[in-house]
């Protein structure tokens, strides 16, 4: 069963297409990185798998499920600045959001263990008791993150999880993303993402190009430029 | 002179209960100026309730609720002209109020009431309604808490997690107004949204969990509450006011205590 399979999507909210003739499977346990120029349509095509937004043609699908069917398997990380944290909460609190059911009011001793198994993972059980305002951003990043896999999910969807955090910070956080046996997709406007160890990468601008990572052979010693390595994924000559 | 103050203090233990949890509920979804929308509109639904000769509460609770699912759908559907929309159902309901005022024959002192209220001349069904409002309260922020928190923290989160995220903001909402309409007789519409923001704003500085807001906004509105009655009581002023001067004069100590 594929993880996601969307093809022929089209998406416009009045006359312009905002997306227009994206097709793009991923397999099981697979890494996406999703780059692009801002207002290029990365959100609304991250928006459309979460199953906010449907598509105005085409089709997607999630291990085979529409998207808002297919919610309960997948873990969300959104960008941490788009969210209040002035409000009485703590780490755990926010954690534990990730064994939210329906139909499920109290939380058991099963969801508080799965929750603290993944704080330790992050490295963030001894942040359990502070306050979400008292954390650094990469802290707060790593409670989402924490979150996210508390729902235990078969995918996880990251909307820039490296923005707004230091150099160190965001390379502990793109090896644990490295390190996770999940389908994985990450949306950034960071080119690092690239020199990991990514399966596919869509260079979304309204319409996307696919490459597999492994034939790009992006040199992972050297100086590169950013700019030519972008021009080089827009390219079409080793899209599939 | 006892049994007076004695029934006005059961009148702000239930009030402050009600004002713990909603207020704090109010205070972390930034819905301050929505509610400020309902009580202030609620105006029409006392209004109407005099012209009609019916049942002040049960009209004021019949438009109360109807503003509250109005102003639901603006701000989940409508989240671009919120601000304005909010100020517009404001100004709509209390005009509503005072044409119905205007049809209804004879002086209406007791509108006037209404709009500041007096929680000294609060009677025993008035005390009733207000118990059944907190039980409501309590009954709903033990089995929603987790949603709720979640709804204040991250709304797309929780709709996600395959929640009816829309339905849990309108039971909010509707809580919201039977707890302004239970307010009205003791607190009145004008100074409801202080009483009900205050003791949250203070009590966030010093709990770190949620829960602990509410609690702790209950006690300092309490302290407020029967503060205010007593001074009002010996010196022969109305109660409302004094109590949130006593209020923002607590607020502004608050504030002295850095983040």
């Amino acid at each position: 069963m594929k993880a996601v399979e969307v093809k022929h999507l089209y998406f416009r909210y009045s006359r312009e297409w905002i997306l227009e003739d994206v097709s793009l499977e991923l397999e099981d346990k697979e890494f996406l990185a999703i780059i692009g120029p801002n207002g290029g349509g990365k959100t609304t095509f991250l928006r459309i798998l979460l199953g906010f937004l449907k598509p105005t043609k085409g089709e997607v699908k999630i291990y085979n499920k529409p998207p808002n069917k297919a919610s309960y398997l997948i873990g969300y990380v959104p960008q941490y600045t788009t969210f209040s944290t002035d409000i009485p909460i703590v780490v755990e609190d926010i954690v534990l959001q990730g064994r939210l059911r329906k139909g499920k009011f109290f939380y058991t001793k099963e969801d508080k263990k799965i929750a603290y198994e993944k704080m330790e993972i992050l490295g963030i059980l001894h942040l359990k008791d502070k306050k979400i305002k008292n954390l650094s951003g990469g802290e707060r990043q790593k409670v989402l993150i924490a979150r996210a896999l508390s729902v235990e999910p078969k995918i996880l969807i990251m909307d820039e999880p490296t923005s707004a955090i230091d150099i160190k910070g965001q390379n502990e956080i793109l090896n644990l993303i490295e390190s996770l046996e999940l389908t994985r997709i990450v949306v950034s406007h960071d080119v690092k993402i690239l020199f990991r160890k990514v399966d596919k990468i869509a260079y979304i601008n309204k319409r996307a190009i696919i490459h597999e990572a492994p034939q790009l052979n992006i040199p992972k010693d050297r100086h590169f430029c950013e700019v030519e390595l972008i021009d080089f994924l827009k390219g079409e000559e080793c899209g599939i | 002179m006892w049994d007076l103050i004695n029934t006005s203090i059961y009148a702000g233990i239930l009030l402050s209960i009600a004002i713990g949890i909603i207020g704090s509920l109010i205070v972390v979804n930034k819905a301050t100026s929505i509610t400020g929308s309902i009580a202030h509109g609620s105006f029409g639904g006392i209004g109407i309730g005099l012209y009609l000769g019916v049942s002040v509460i049960v009209s004021t609770l019949f438009f109360t609720i109807l503003l509250a699912i109005v102003l639901g759908v603006v701000s989940l559907y409508f989240q671009d002209r919120k601000d304005s929309l909010i100020g517009v159902i404001w100004a709509l309901g209390m005009s509503v109020g005072i044409i119905f005022l205007n049809l209804t024959s004879g002086y209406q002192a007791d509108a006037l009431s209404y709009l500041f209220g007096n929680i000294l001349l609060v009677g025993d069904s008035d005390l009733k309604f207000m118990a059944i409002t907190d039980l409501v309260l309590i009954f709903s922020i033990v089995f929603l808490y987790n949603r709720f928190l979640a709804m204040s923290y991250d709304i797309e989160f929780l709709r996600l997690r395959g929640i009816n995220v829309s339905l849990l903001y309108f039971y909010f909402l509707i809580l919201t107004s039977i707890t302004i309409v239970m307010s009205v007789r003791a607190i009145g519409i004008i100074l409801i949204l202080a009483l009900f923001t205050i003791p949250p704003l203070i009590a966030e500085k010093f709990t770190k969990k949620f829960y602990q807001t509410i609690i702790l906004s209950s006690i300092i509105a309490f302290i407020f509450i029967a503060s205010g009655i007593l001074i009002s009581y010996y010196y022969d002023l109305s109660p409302t006011p004094i109590i949130v001067l006593i209020a923002s004069f607590g607020l502004f100590l608050s504030m002295l205590k850095r983040s």
